[in-house]
């Protein structure tokens, strides 16, 4: 049995009494309009037992961050102020390095004395780290239908493990045969052909790092009141990987598309048979069929053997065990296009299509549920993406947007990848206000989330892309908070 | 074309960049029969194509409803573990509440939703005409088709959905007439 979140007990519980349940909306929908204080309490006090992240390593690092000139307002400092030559530790933080116990005790580790463990043939993470979990949130009646989040708190530099990336599952993971699964194309095209998974191993593959991002990421932000989670189980329904496999256009080329087509119909061979319509110019552009993901064959709750990527699109259109494109003159209007993953306006009229993830960042350190143990020096560390391109800048706030400084951007910096972004920030203990903006290479600038609710209304659901705000106090404490 | 070919039409088009992006693959795949196609092809159009035959109406359907649906979307289609099925308010102010009646533009995503998806426990287990029946009975409970109308190939696609010009195409060119 996994872990799961506990407050998923609470949320079917509100549920329940509120009497309508929507699958994976239900849950977040929940927590927007039904959730009780009592519900809030639990689901902060769940995150803090999942995870009690020490933020003494912090603590340790202090430079002399009180001689730097900030740039901006809260004691942001310049992004290249860890760069700079000369800056050394102070010497109340390298007596810290030292002076503990532990230091004192290494010569006397065990590890010294004793011989260690022998080999693997498929390593796990450290015993010590089994807080960095994805939060499981499922329909209890259907535990195959729900979501789990990547915990992008947890996490550092672009790259998502594996075994952490978010997933969403309308029916469960299928057990799929590799030597048996074949892809069919058809349609529009000149001949229908099949693909078993060793053909396509056979033809000319490229690797991309590429965000995968769900249309629902990030939708507790429409609630009235800011939810009291981690920044991964808020905004990590989105997760980076290296994917490699064969480009799309090779494969729909071999079949012949009729000049006359304009959509692809994606399909997966799981019990929702989730399809999709994807406009054929983008499938011919720069989509790919996935057999890799992070050097290893695709997990079987990302896709295993197969999984269409859909670069920087809604993540619904990144069909997992893809088995089937059929390619037409319009799209099929699945359920996945017209009841869900279109967003009602407050004129009653709904987006449809929208396809394009816009640019988003959230600061993932320091984030809800951490605590600042002491005075000084930190680094305000967050992941920024756009589904327009690469990101061009991230502004840092420490004073709720009232004044910003540039982050440093941290190569590489890729298109439709995650970018992490870095500043370094002198707290000295009054309350401050952490913000990200991120503005990619279209000139898209990431809204204040008054503006979004302002154009969208809050019945939307998909496509939450505001800036977030962490509220540090006096005491240290990170709480969410609407500024 | 070959590869040779195409470097050289790229050449003389003086677009050296795309002659990388547009490889060529080994010619792997298989061929496959119409009838292979036509037992893989799940796909059905707002327009009817990839209806099967049969028919059902709502008073077919309240039973299947009752056995297949109602432990998880309540008896009157209200929402239980399952999403609610009914809804008849406006899709304006701040409570708007979107269910097939209000939201879904078209009856066949209702059927093809259903005949592929669900129930959850058995996907793709319900006949033809029970999927035509049950999706003739939520049609009924949200106020559209009455209690006797039967739904086939030909009649489920006519049926027209209060919502079914209430979206605009945001990243894709949306025809000037909905189909």
């Amino acid at each position: 049995m996994p872990p799961v979140n506990p407050s998923c007990r609470a949320i079917a519980r509100c549920v329940q009494s509120g009497g309508a349940v929507r699958a994976f909306s239900v849950v977040l929908d929940c927590a927007d309009t039904m959730i009780s204080p009592d519900t809030q309490r639990e689901h902060s006090a769940a995150v803090a037992a999942q995870e009690a992240l020490s933020m003494e390593r912090w603590s340790r690092s202090r430079l002399n961050a009180d001689d730097q000139a900030p740039v901006a307002g809260g004691g942001l400092l310049d992004r290249r102020l860890f760069l700079k030559r000369g800056l050394v530790f102070s010497g109340a933080g390298a007596l810290a390095w030292s002076s503990g116990a532990a230091g004192a005790d290494q010569a006397a580790l065990p590890s010294l004395r004793v011989p260690g463990r022998g080999f693997s043939n498929y390593g796990q993470p450290s015993e010590q780290e089994k807080r960095a979990i994805r939060w499981i949130s499922a329909n209890r009646a259907v535990p195959g239908n729900g979501v789990s989040w990547s915990p992008l708190h947890a996490l550092e530099g672009i790259i998502t493990p594996s075994g952490l990336h978010f997933e969403r599952h309308h029916n469960g993971v299928p057990d799929i045969r590799i030597d048996a699964h074949r892809l069919l194309i058809h349609g529009m095209v000149e001949r229908a052909l099949t693909f078993s998974l060793a053909d396509l191993a056979r033809y000319p593959m490229r690797s991309q790092m590429l965000f995968v991002e769900c249309g629902g990421n990030s939708n507790s932000g429409w609630n009235k009141e800011p939810l009291q989670s981690r920044a991964g189980y808020l905004h990590g329904l989105a997760s980076c990987s290296e994917w490699a496999g064969v480009p799309l256009a090779v494969v729909l080329d071999e079949a012949g598309i009729d000049p006359a087509a304009k959509w692809l119909i994606a399909e997966g061979a799981d019990a929702a048979a989730i399809h999709i319509s994807i406009p054929l110019k983008k499938a011919m552009d720069d989509c790919m069929l996935a057999l890799y993901q992070n050097g290893e064959r695709i997990r079987p709750e990302n896709g295993y053997p197969l999984r269409l990527i859909v670069p920087g699109w809604e993540g619904i259109l990144s069909i997992k065990w893809l088995q089937r494109l059929e390619v037409a003159a319009e799209p099929v209007m699945a359920r996945n296009e017209t009841a869900k993953y279109t967003e009602l306006l407050p004129s009653g009229k709904s987006r449809m299509f929208t396809f394009v993830m816009d640019a988003k960042s959230v600061i993932t350190s320091p984030s809800p549920g951490d605590t600042l143990r002491s005075h000084g020096l930190y680094e305000v560390r967050g992941l920024a993406w756009s589904g327009r391109g690469r990101i061009r800048r991230v502004d840092v706030s420490a004073d709720a947007g009232k004044t910003w400084a540039p982050a440093q951007l941290q190569e590489p910096v890729l298109p439709m990848c995650f970018t992490r972004f870095r500043i370094p920030w002198n707290w000295r203990g009054e309350t401050a206000v952490l913000k990200s903006r991120a503005i990619d290479e279209s000139g898209y600038v990431q809204p204040e989330r008054d503006k979004l609710v302002a154009e969208r209304g809050r019945n939307g659901y998909f496509h939450y892309n505001a800036i977030a705000a962490w509220q540090v106090d006096e005491d240290g404490e990170v709480t969410h908070v609407y500024r | 074309m070959s590869i040779a070919s195409h470097a050289l039409w790229v050449a003389c088009l003086g677009l050296p960049a795309l002659a990388a992006d547009r490889i060529e693959g080994p010619g792997l795949g298989s061929p496959v029969s119409a009838q292979s196609v036509a037992a893989r092809n799940t796909s059905i159009y707002p327009d009817g194509r990839g209806l099967p035959e049969g028919r059902g109406s709502a008073g077919d359907g309240r039973l299947v409803y009752q056995q297949k649906c109602a432990s998880c979307h309540g008896e009157r289609g209200e929402g239980g573990s399952g999403g609610h099925l009914v809804g008849r308010g406006p899709l304006t102010g701040s409570d708007a509440d979107k269910a097939v009646g209000n939201y879904w533009p078209s009856a066949t995503t209702l059927f093809a939703f259903t005949r592929r998806a669900m129930p959850m426990d058995a996907p793709g287990s319900l006949s033809a005409d029970d999927t035509y029946a049950v999706t003739a009975f939520l049609l009924y409970l949200n106020g559209i088709v009455g209690a006797d109308e039967a739904l086939d190939a030909r009649s489920l696609p006519a049926v027209r959905m209060p919502n079914r010009d209430g979206f605009v195409w945001i990243d894709a060119v949306q025809p000037e007439k909905p189909r």
